[in-house]
């Protein structure tokens, strides 16, 4: 079976971590959202509705950019539509088998 | 505003609808359809996710509940801007198996299973009903909250607006939505309206909301304090509600039909997702931007009692500004019409592949008759967008139209979140299961319509007040809002805990004890690893089971006789093959399979194929080599595949020139002895009567008869001669062409003429259609009847049918003009049909015939001579020829 080389030249390693990008943003944003959670009523503080909706759609907007921006350097570097075997990172279930 | 007024506003702006949709379709097939598939008009068809729950609902939304109403756009958002995790993966499956709805997805995840596809059908159809009532609610609202206090024509009362409303919005539906039957599930006219009803509702909230930030309030600082100093500023997160808010809308636009109808079936390219996964954020952030502003300054202006559902139809009106209510009341309008058109269109396709198909084929497996499918599919896709919208009206009489927009449609997003656990472990772990996939939805939609659905339409209506409180037959652990015990948790959260907890379990448990059948397993592997390369499963089809000609038969009842005859010749060709029957082999049923999917859905394709090739014959071994070999070969494989497959097509030519040059050297010499006997006969007879003649002595009148004899085989011989003489001209390519400009009406009508002479005694029922005919060719017209008039005489001739029809069809495609001659005998056997157009070729007993045999060979040089050809077209039910001719041919230079 062809292996996927060990280390790989710069213009592979930058594809690889953009990706790696894309698949973290999610996360970030899941926890950015869930943030208002801990948000727990405390006596002698009076939560301004106006100031958490503005910190929500500063969250929101700065989701959009970020996509944006990794949207743009993926479809820059021509890819995602095929997935060449040789610089894609495997899978996590490339190598599975039936068992 | 008079009533009207609006009336004619909405039927107007539905007919600005109407033209648009019709300009892209026309677009799209003239081959043109580039803007129309770009990614900006993706973007937009997504945003059919904002029904007038988002319009009108938000507002009413952040008037009770604060900010709270952003968790329906936020958990969207999280999926989009993951899109590399889900979406992808979802629109790359989409297309490569040809989804059309997601009821297809997952019964064809699961072992094209039709069990799964009736089931996500029965949850899609069921959890609709609530969003397509709230739908319907908001439109009467703003009818009668636009027409009640003025003057002018008196507003029917709300429940009239409401039937109204559903049948013109169905009858709409239809008329978009199924007026053909694509070859993939795919609607540009539509998707462009949808994006064009994106830009108004967009526009019309945004419009609405600059006015209140900067006509009535003093710009955003002064929206700011009115924030803090409103009612909505006594806000309370609820940790538990927003959490769960924004995992049901994530699970909600992944699997909502009309989501995943334009954002996997329509997709027409994967790229776009590129674009739309920042885009359609961005769409949502503009729509819920200006959503507390309305709703605050409403809560400020508005008397006590007002509906805040309605503050952004209500705050213009009550503000004297009719023309930008206007805009919202269409905004509005546009909000409910394009998710209703969408969610009907993809709700009645899921119900016509998967229940209706599948009864139909369960009902009539035998029925060959070369009725066409695509009518019935048509015609229960028309029954069922009528039967989702009649559903939707139902809910809003039942449930009384009263309640908040958003509440009700958070019934239908925790109703289609069950499909989410089958979805995801679906495409992401081989090991899921039909069995797991099966009970797991089930229960989850149980569990769902027990504690959320059906108490929605009140206590005492759909469930006993006292099951509330005592549980059903006194089991107290079993209350609908407190099942298991847990008692005070928010009837939502609840509902969606239990109902996925126990979806998710009873799926998981499912899976791990039981074991996939052999294609469930081909299919899991496809979905799973539908990035890795090409599916390299064993082939689910045995070669050679099924006959090409009743495939054909097939497909053109599901396809249509255009779609089916190019899709078989264009195989035909790549196998090394003439005409339109290729080889079944494994690779084509399967690939036709898809396509068939395309149309009808996994499960009836597979079904439909089955019944002609048998079952599927992939078995658990057929797995188990698959495995083993693969590791070993991987490397090699595909560079072999494509030798292997160049050799086979190159044996496969050389086989079938083989097998010709051996029936052209029995013909050869069939040929010179028939021709020998052919000109030996006549010679006979005239030598023997000549004789008879020369020798004298007989009476004047057998003198004259032998002479008639001694003439006509004279002329026979002559015909015989000409007959070769023409045919050795035409075989050298030295014929002088006469182009002329001829109709073709006309000369079909010299050809009939003709050839009524042949055979006179047998009546003829013969179907043209004069209007196609009206067609004029350059060509040689004399030739071209000749052709003609030996298919005419021949159908006459052969055509064993009781009562002989033939039907003449004719069709213009591009440059090239076909003309059909189809009889309904019992045809051409396949054996023969290769060698029809050999020379003395004569398939039944001389007899009958009375000809030398050289007629089509004849007609086949011609027809060369002439820039064209002529084929024989099987499965049509009958023989049927296939003449070709160009539109203009040009003389060649010599």
């Amino acid at each position: 079976m062809s292996r996927t080389p060990l280390f790989l030249r710069p213009a592979s390693y930058r594809r690889r971590r953009r990706r790696d990008a894309a698949r973290l943003l999610p996360f970030v944003g899941i926890f950015l959202v869930l943030l208002p959670i801990l948000w727990a009523p405390v006596a002698g503080f009076e939560r301004s509705t106006a100031t958490d909706g503005i910190f929500l759609f500063a969250v929101w907007a700065g989701m959009i950019a970020a996509a944006f921006a990794i949207a743009r350097s993926l479809a820059g570097s021509d890819e995602g539509a095929g997935d060449d075997p040789e610089t894609d990172a495997p899978a996590p279930h490339a190598g599975e088998r039936e068992s | 505003m008079p009533f009207n007024i609006l009336v004619l506003a909405s039927l107007g702006y539905v007919a600005c609808l109407f033209a648009v949709a019709w300009a892209a379709e026309r677009r799209a097939d003239r081959g043109r359809a580039g803007f129309l598939r770009s990614s900006l008009v993706y973007t937009l068809s997504l945003s059919i996710y904002c029904t007038a729950w988002t319009f009108y609902g938000a507002v009413g939304y952040a008037a009770r509940s604060g900010l709270e109403f952003l968790t329906i756009y936020l958990g969207p958002t999280l999926v989009f801007i993951g899109w590399w995790w889900l979406l992808r993966k979802l629109v790359r499956i989409g297309r490569q198996q040809r989804v059309t709805s997601i009821a297809d997805l997952i019964s064809s995840r699961f072992g094209k299973s039709n069990l799964l596809g009736v089931i996500v059908t029965v949850i899609a159809v069921v959890a609709a009903t609530p969003y397509i009532a709230l739908q319907l609610q908001s439109v009467t609202l703003s009818f009668a909250s636009f027409a009640s206090p003025m003057d002018g024509l008196a507003p029917p009362g709300t429940e009239a607006t409401a039937v109204w409303v559903a049948c013109g919005l169905a009858l709409f539906t239809i008329l978009f939505g199924t007026r053909n039957l694509d070859a993939k599930e795919q609607h540009h006219g539509i998707v462009t309206a949808i994006a064009v009803e994106a830009v108004v509702k967009l526009v019309a909230l945004v419009a609405v909301g600059v006015w209140v930030v900067w006509g009535l309030a003093d710009g955003v600082g002064d929206i700011i304090a009115r924030i803090d100093a409103s009612a909505i500023s006594g806000w309370e997160l609820q940790p538990g509600r927003w959490a769960g808010l924004i995992f049901v809308s994530a699970a909600a636009v992944l699997t909502l039909p009309r989501m995943f109808q334009v954002m996997v079936v329509e997709s027409a390219d994967e790229r776009h997702l590129f674009t739309a996964a920042w885009a359609f954020p961005a769409y949502m952030l503009a729509m819920s931007l200006f959503i507390v502003p309305i709703a605050v300054v409403g809560l400020e202006r508005m008397p006590a009692g007002a509906n805040p559902d309605m503050f952004v139809l209500t705050l213009p009106l009550a503000e004297g500004q009719g023309a930008l209510a206007m805009l919202a009341f269409l905004g509005g309008f546009s909000s409910a019409t394009s998710m209703v058109i969408v969610e009907a269109i993809a709700l009645a396709t899921m119900v016509s592949n998967h229940i209706v198909m599948p009864v139909w084929l369960r009902l009539a497996p035998a029925r060959a008759v070369p009725g066409d499918v695509r009518r019935l599919v048509i015609l229960s896709r028309r029954f069922s967008i009528a039967a989702v919208l009649g559903l939707g009206y139902a809910y809003y009489r039942l449930s009384g139209g009263s309640s908040a927009l958003a509440a009700i449609g958070l019934i239908a997003f925790v109703g289609v979140a069950q499909i989410l656990p089958a979805l995801l472990f679906g495409i992401f772990w081989r090991g899921a299961t039909r069995v797991g996939a099966a009970l797991g939805l089930t229960v989850g939609f149980i569990v769902w319509a027990y504690t959320l659905f059906l108490p929605s339409f009140g206590p005492d209506a759909a469930i006993a007040a006292q099951v509330f409180t005592e549980g059903p037959w006194g089991l107290g652990w079993l209350r609908p809002y407190a099942l298991f015990g847990v008692v005070g948790m928010d009837p939502l959260l609840h509902a969606l805990f239990w109902s996925l907890a126990l979806n998710t379990g009873v799926f998981l448990a499912g899976s791990l004890l039981t074991f996939p059948g052999p294609v469930e397993r081909v299919q899991g592997a496809a979905f799973v690893r539908v990035f890795d390369t090409d599916p390299t499963g064993p082939e689910p089809w045995a070669r050679g089971q099924a006959e090409p000609e009743d495939l054909l038969v097939m497909a053109q009842r599901i396809l249509g006789d255009e779609d089916a005859l190019t899709l078989f010749e264009a195989e035909a060709r790549a196998q090394g093959k003439a005409g339109y029957l290729p080889d079944p082999t494994p690779g084509f049923m399967a690939g036709l399979e898809r396509r068939l999917a395309g149309s009808v859905g996994a499960a009836t394709a597979h079904a439909m194929i089955s019944q002609l090739a048998g079952r599927a014959t992939v078995t658990v071994e057929d797995l188990m080599a698959v495995a083993s070999e693969s590791a070993q070969i991987l490397e090699y494989s595909a560079r072999l595949e494509s030798q292997q497959s160049e050799l086979t097509r190159t044996a496969r030519a050389l086989r079938e020139a083989n097998e010709k040059l051996t029936q052209l050297s029995v013909q050869k010499d069939g040929f010179l002895s028939q021709i020998s006997h052919e000109l030996r006969t006549p010679m006979t007879s005239i030598r023997a009567f000549s004789e008879i003649v020369a020798e004298g002595g007989l009476e004047p009148a057998q003198v004259v008869r032998y002479g008639t004899i001694i003439h006509d085989e004279a002329k026979r011989l002559t015909r015989l001669l000409d007959d070769l003489l023409d045919l050795s001209v035409l075989e050298n390519g030295s014929v002088q062409l006469d182009l002329t400009l001829a109709p073709l009406g006309q000369m079909i009508d010299r050809a009939l003429a003709a050839a009524s002479q042949t055979a006179p005694t047998r009546s003829f029922l013969i179907h043209r259609d004069p209007p196609t005919e009206t067609i004029f060719l350059r060509t040689d017209a004399d030739r071209l009847v000749q052709v003609f008039i030996n298919l005419v005489s021949n159908a006459r001739k052969y055509c064993d049918a009781d009562a002989p029809e033939l039907r003449i069809a004719v069709r213009q495609r591009g440059a090239r003009v076909t003309v059909d001659f189809i009889d309904n005998g019992t045809g051409i056997s396949k054996a023969s049909q290769g060698i029809v157009f050999e020379k003395f070729a004569r398939l039944t007993d001389q007899s009958r015939a009375g000809g030398a045999g050289l007629g089509l060979a004849i007609c086949r040089e011609v027809m060369a001579s002439l820039g064209g050809s002529i084929t024989y077209l099987p499965g049509q039910g009958g023989a049927a020829f296939r003449v070709t001719v160009p539109l203009r041919l040009e003389r060649k230079a010599v």
